[in-house]
């Protein structure tokens, strides 16, 4: 075991993920206390490609699989090859994207080399020793709780998208390429088909301002009007999980703990009560605008400005403001 | 076809709110419950009982009061249950809780393992996974519809951008979507029976194939080093005015953020 530093490579339709760059600039965050190597690993076909463009970033090493046969990510497969990696470097600390695939694929791993794994962190620190502290939330964003795996090693993690700041570029750093085979078995689970959304999925954690609609908005004319205003002031609109959950509004616009976590410049909730798995996705927000009938609303303890009111009442208002002074 | 679900009691987090005014957790009110994606997880597996004539066994780990669940989940239809219960298992964490399940799990027959994707205390979405990494058995999670045909298991599952139809033989383990399905009722007569008749067999650590140094808190590997509640600021700004005055603040904070 040394000091290094591992960080799964997300690829999707021949792309890295963001995450996987917020991975590598929290992993370069570490290693400048620890010491040791910062190392992506990456799996999957056609890499040469993807491998020229981590070499621009602050990194030290790259550990390839590259087989026809990842095209697709399969469980068994990505973890034989991506198990390959981890024992060739021998890492310390392993961290993996806290999406649909690192959390299919860390669990698996961290069962197979019999060591511990805390999910999705967000926030990891590590001491000079390399021992790692990684928080996380619990019950719903209520709980914060801080982990450490004190006896096995290596230490792994799966770190929520959106929370580490993306790694740097490479200012001359020499970054060796290894490429590793692994044979890849007839897979037990096959793919008949994969389908990417064809419906533009609406990319709320980019938007600098969000319109955010709960269930307190009242009727269709008003959760329109919220749509609009979001386009006046040049940003989007989001929502709770109830609007998602009478099939309002999409999943994609879906703010808190089982939607996306979001913190742009202003946030203004409409008619959104608060619950804890919703102010776990947006709280972090810059500035939060909160407007809601109810005076107890659990939305107050969050907002920067708090407005007890009738939705009914105040929108149209807003509606007229905002028209007569949008840029 | 056999069928394994595993299910967890958890607290009811959605009921669980922050007093705006002390900023602190109001847990009153949270009771047990089965968790959410674990129950559609057994609706799943009624469904393919409806189709197909499955068996269902229902496994849970915890402390006696979870059989609970365990009678919630035979009236809904299972057929039978199992609680893994022993001081032994106290304090796991992921890995341990799974190495617990797998091993009672291989002292069963099964074609399929269900659980939910993550449960509502925890949110880890670990062990579904580990637990068929212990069983050497492939796994699909993330999955939101279940089909038997032909001696396979067709799921589709779902990712942020994409779904996945994929195939697989028994034995499978498969991870199920809270939102994939609406879980039936239970039936109240059953429930009233498999109570009285106390139906859920307990099983401790002797019963299963477990290395017993990895079990409970002192064979998890990760720990917990502090919790804290969520720190809430008080309210710093809360105005109850008339509708023009409020819009009037919401425009003039836009209006000094260069948002309008």
């Amino acid at each position: 075991m040394n000091k290094d530093i591992l960080t799964f490579i997300e690829v999707r339709d021949g792309k890295i993920q963001k995450v996987s760059l917020e991975l590598l600039g929290a992993a370069r965050d570490l290693a400048d206390v620890s010491g040791g190597h910062v190392v992506a690993g990456i799996v999957g076909s056609n890499l040469s490609g993807l491998i020229e463009d981590l070499k621009t970033f602050d990194i030290d090493l790259i550990y390839s699989v590259d087989n026809s046969n990842l095209k697709y990510y399969l469980t068994d497969a990505y973890a034989r090859a991506f198990e390959k990696i981890i024992t060739t470097v021998n890492p310390n600390v392993i961290l993996l994207g806290a999406t649909s695939i690192g959390r299919d694929l860390a669990p698996r791993l961290s069962a197979r080399l019999g060591t511990g794994l805390t999910a999705d962190c967000t926030k990891l620190e590590i001491d000079v020793n390399g021992s790692l502290f990684m928080t996380r939330p619990a019950f719903g964003g209520n709980l914060f709780a801080t982990i450490i795996c004190p006896e096995h090693r290596p230490q792994m993690s799966t770190v929520r998208p959106g929370v580490m700041a993306r790694i740097g570029a490479n200012k001359g750093r020499l970054v060796n390429v290894i490429h590793l085979d692994v044979a890849v078995d007839k897979p037990r689970v096959e793919v008949l088909e994969e389908v990417v959304a064809t419906q533009e999925i609406a990319n709320i954690e980019e938007a600098k301002i969000l319109i955010s609609i709960g269930r307190g908005i009242g009727g269709d004319e008003n959760l329109k009007t919220a749509q609009y205003l979001a386009g006046l002031i040049k940003g989007t609109y989001s929502c709770s999980r109830s609007l998602v959950d009478c099939g309002k509004i999409n999943p994609d616009r879906q703010v808190g703990q089982t939607g996306k976590t979001v913190r742009p410049e202003l946030y203004l909730a409409l008619g959104i009560s608060g619950a804890v798995q919703h102010l776990a996705g947006m709280e972090e927000s810059d500035y939060i605008i909160a407007v809601n009938k109810d005076r107890t609303a659990s939305i107050f303890s969050v907002a920067d400005l708090g407005i007890v009111g009738d939705i009914n009442q105040i929108l149209p208002l807003l509606k007229e403001e905002i028209e007569k002074n949008a840029l | 076809m056999k069928i394994i679900v595993c299910i967890k009691q958890v607290p009811n987090t959605t009921e669980i709110k922050i007093d705006p005014v002390t900023g602190t957790l109001n847990r009153e009110g949270a009771v047990s419950i089965m968790n959410p994606d674990d129950k559609v997880g057994l609706e799943f597996a009624l469904c393919l009982k409806d189709a197909h004539q499955a068996h269902i066994t229902v496994v849970s780990m915890g402390p006696p009061q979870a059989k609970k669940v365990l009678y919630e989940a035979l009236a809904m239809g299972a057929d039978r249950a199992m609680l893994l219960t022993d001081r032994l298992f106290a304090g796991s964490d992921s890995l341990a809780t799974s190495l617990t399940l797998a091993g009672l799990l291989k002292t069963l027959e099964y074609d399929l393992i269900i659980t939910g994707r993550q449960a509502i205390d925890g949110d880890t979405a670990q062990v579904g996974p580990q637990i068929a990494e212990h069983l050497d058995i492939p796994q699909i999670s993330y999955v939101n519809s279940l089909k038997f045909e032909d001696g396979y298991f067709i799921a589709v599952r779902q990712f942020e951008d994409r779904y996945q139809t994929l195939k697989a033989t028994a034995p499978l383990l498969v991870t199920i979507l809270g939102d994939a399905a609406k879980p039936r009722s239970l039936h109240v007569g059953r429930l009233i029976e498999a109570t009285e008749t106390e139906s859920v067999e307990l099983k401790g650590a002797s019963d299963i194939i477990v290395d017993t140094t990895k079990l409970g808190l002192k064979g998890s590997p990760t720990k917990v080093k502090s919790t804290w509640n969520k720190v809430v600021d008080k309210q710093k700004n809360l105005l109850e005015v008339e509708p023009r005055e409020a819009v009037k603040a919401i425009i003039d904070t836009m209006k000094k953020r260069h948002i309008i």
